[in-house]
């Protein structure tokens, strides 16, 4: 059994709107181990930013609503003062966001950005230049010592992105949340920065939440994934299980909708509908009006967390039986 | 172009129409306009002459001289004293937006702005000077006398700085390199002051170096108020007595001042912010 470093139990997260509560998360029970990729699957909206952001307690608004606990190394993150939980961040748990385009401060030396987190750990400031330049050359940044004195507008969307990295894994945290790291970058950055991130788990032993949604990638890198539909984990699992054995119909569509050089068809499948926005918690399955399967148990009861293996879980009455066929 | 005769000023109305001519072709004035103008601005580019008041028949780079420095002490105060308000408050304003704190003070402020500064002015002194007896009415020997004078000038323009900063600090806040920051595990003030307030300074410098035009303009209602014989006191005074030669100097000087002013303001805008300092230089090196 490997050793759990994050463990979320029950998490749920509302957002108060107008009206009530928006049900962001809905109790996500999930957990990744030491040094293992684990991705975490959905599409837009679906919540995934939304448990990245909690982790970190990073959440925008303040008019959210937790419950549940977040587990890093047996310690409840939620119980943390504020300034308990800044020593966590970048030290034991860094994140790189979705859009590198704005996510560095445009008025300083991405060099010195990164350096700002070393001396945090109070490290001499020539010590963390050299670091930093270091840095650079791990995540292949072309000119190192040059580029740590350029601003952000001097750098294109994947050396941006390579800085973030540098940034998060300065401090070697033991977990890495990428939330869409490579969303905005084209198809030849994304290898190239997917590549990054596969060797640093090597060489740091840094585990890492993927946050995509995009299914080819998770097949290339995870070890383990978790399928997010609006706000629920709806199935959990080793990658091969997953990919060889998906239970829930959403999972299976989602692999469905992937583009492949073997399908023939001129158009890509498709989910009809869009991800729900749920207002109020009533029983039933969430993908219940979008399943082509959905019987009418699915808008009266809730699925329960159901274990197809011991490290395979899923939400769903037809225990895969459904689609099986076509 | 002003209504009325300089001559007038000069002389006493008994004069015979003969002897105003003759003075008036001694000083020029029956010239054209144009070569008035040229030859007003020739004295200055050549000679450094502004010429002479007509009502205390001295140079009036002299009379200048003399009051700067007051003026110029004056609005210096008003936007020193500005800025120590502005910033930390609309930064606090934006932190605790809609709190109690915040509302009292974009309201309270929004109210200074509206008032007119002469108003203000004659109500501080009522409050402060006649009633409190905490500072003096009028004059200009110590800093003392400013303290009134400046707060009467600053009031003008501190609802606005304060509130662009506020709102500069509240898009910056959303922005996501501070998000990076706390993730990065920088404690809050740090991400607040270094990486915040830097941003929000941006605009908020250029505000204020583009407010000093208003400023001195102010500040010509608030000196004649509080009786301090600044820049904008002088112009006043000569307006009324139609001294032409010192407020077409006066005037010169304000619009340099804007010039100098707008430069000035470019230039901090590069210093603090690197995107535009490549548009600046015409590109990357």
């Amino acid at each position: 059994m490997k050793e759990e470093l994050l463990k979320l139990e029950h998490l749920s997260i509302d957002y108060k709107v107008k009206g009530g509560y928006l049900s962001a998360v809905h109790d996500v029970n999930l957990s990744v181990n030491k040094g293992e990729i684990f991705a975490v699957v959905g599409e837009s909206g679906c919540g995934k930013s939304t448990v990245a952001h909690s982790i970190m307690a990073l959440l925008p608004g303040g008019n959210e609503h937790i419950e549940g606990k977040i587990l890093f190394n047996g310690q409840d993150l939620r119980t943390l003062s504020k300034k308990d939980m800044e020593k966590i961040r970048g030290r034991h748990i860094g994140m790189i966001f979705q859009n590198p385009l704005d996510s560095l401060n445009p008025v300083y030396k991405t060099g010195s950005q990164v350096q700002e987190g070393i001396l945090l750990d109070g490290i001499g400031k020539a010590e963390a230049w050299q670091k930093v330049i270091e840095l650079y050359k791990d995540v292949k940044m072309p000119d190192a010592e040059e580029r740590a004195h350029s601003f952000p507008h001097e750098m294109s969307g994947g050396m941006r992105q390579r800085v973030m990295i540098a940034m998060m894994l300065a401090r070697n945290p033991a977990l890495l949340i990428a939330d869409e790291p490579t969303t905005a970058l084209d198809v030849t950055i994304e290898a190239q920065i997917l590549e990054i991130i596969k060797d640093l788990k090597k060489t740091y032993n840094t585990a890492i939440m993927l946050i995509t949604h995009n299914f080819g990638l998770v097949a290339e890198v995870a070890d383990r994934i978790a399928v997010m539909y609006a706000g629920e984990v709806i199935e959990y699992g080793d990658v091969f299980e997953i990919f060889h054995n998906a239970k829930h119909p959403y999972t299976r569509l989602l692999m469905k909708a992937l583009p492949r050089k073997t399908q023939k068809e001129g158009r890509l499948q498709t989910i009809d509908g869009s991800v729900p926005r749920i207002l109020d918690k009533k029983p039933g399955c969430r993908f219940a009006n979008r399943c082509p399967y959905a019987m009418e148990r699915c808008s009266l009861e809730t699925p329960e967390e159901t274990f197809a293996a011991e490290t395979h879980m899923y939400r769903c009455f037809l225990a895969g039986q459904a689609g099986r066929e076509a | 172009m002003m209504p009325g005769n300089p001559i007038d000023i000069m002389v006493d109305r008994k004069v015979p129409a003969e002897k105003r001519a003759e003075m008036a072709h001694e000083l020029g004035y029956d010239r054209p306009m144009h070569e008035q103008y040229l030859s007003w601005a020739k004295d200055i580019v050549f000679e450094q002459d502004f010429g002479n008041s007509v009502r205390y028949k001295v140079p009036v780079w002299g009379l200048m001289m003399d009051r700067i420095p007051r003026s110029l002490m004056l609005c210096g105060w008003a936007l020193f004293i500005e800025m120590l308000i502005a910033l930390p408050i609309g930064l606090l304003c934006a932190i605790k937006k809609n709190s109690l704190f915040d509302r009292f003070t974009v309201n309270f402020t929004l109210i200074l702005t509206a008032m007119p500064s002469f108003w203000l002015g004659a109500l501080l002194i009522i409050i402060f000077a006649v009633k409190l007896k905490w500072f003096p009415i009028s004059g200009y020997q110590s800093m003392k006398y400013f303290v009134l004078p400046v707060f009467a000038l600053m009031a003008s323009t501190l609802a606005g700085t304060l509130r662009l900063t506020r709102s500069e600090v509240l898009e910056v806040l959303n922005e996501k390199y501070v998000t990076t920051a706390y993730a990065k595990g920088l404690p809050d003030r740090t991400v607040k002051v270094k990486h915040v307030l830097r941003n929000a300074l941006i605009m908020v410098s250029v505000q204020v170096f583009m407010s000093v035009p208003w400023l001195i303009s102010g500040a010509v209602v608030t000196e004649t108020i509080f009786g301090i014989p600044g820049m904008g006191n002088l112009l006043l005074n000569s307006i009324v007595v139609q001294d032409f030669p010192v407020v077409q100097a006066v005037l010169l000087l304000i619009a340099i001042l804007t010039v100098v002013f707008n430069l000035i303001s470019d230039i901090v805008i590069a210093t603090l912010d690197p995107r535009i300092r490549i548009e600046l230089s015409g590109g990357d090196k």
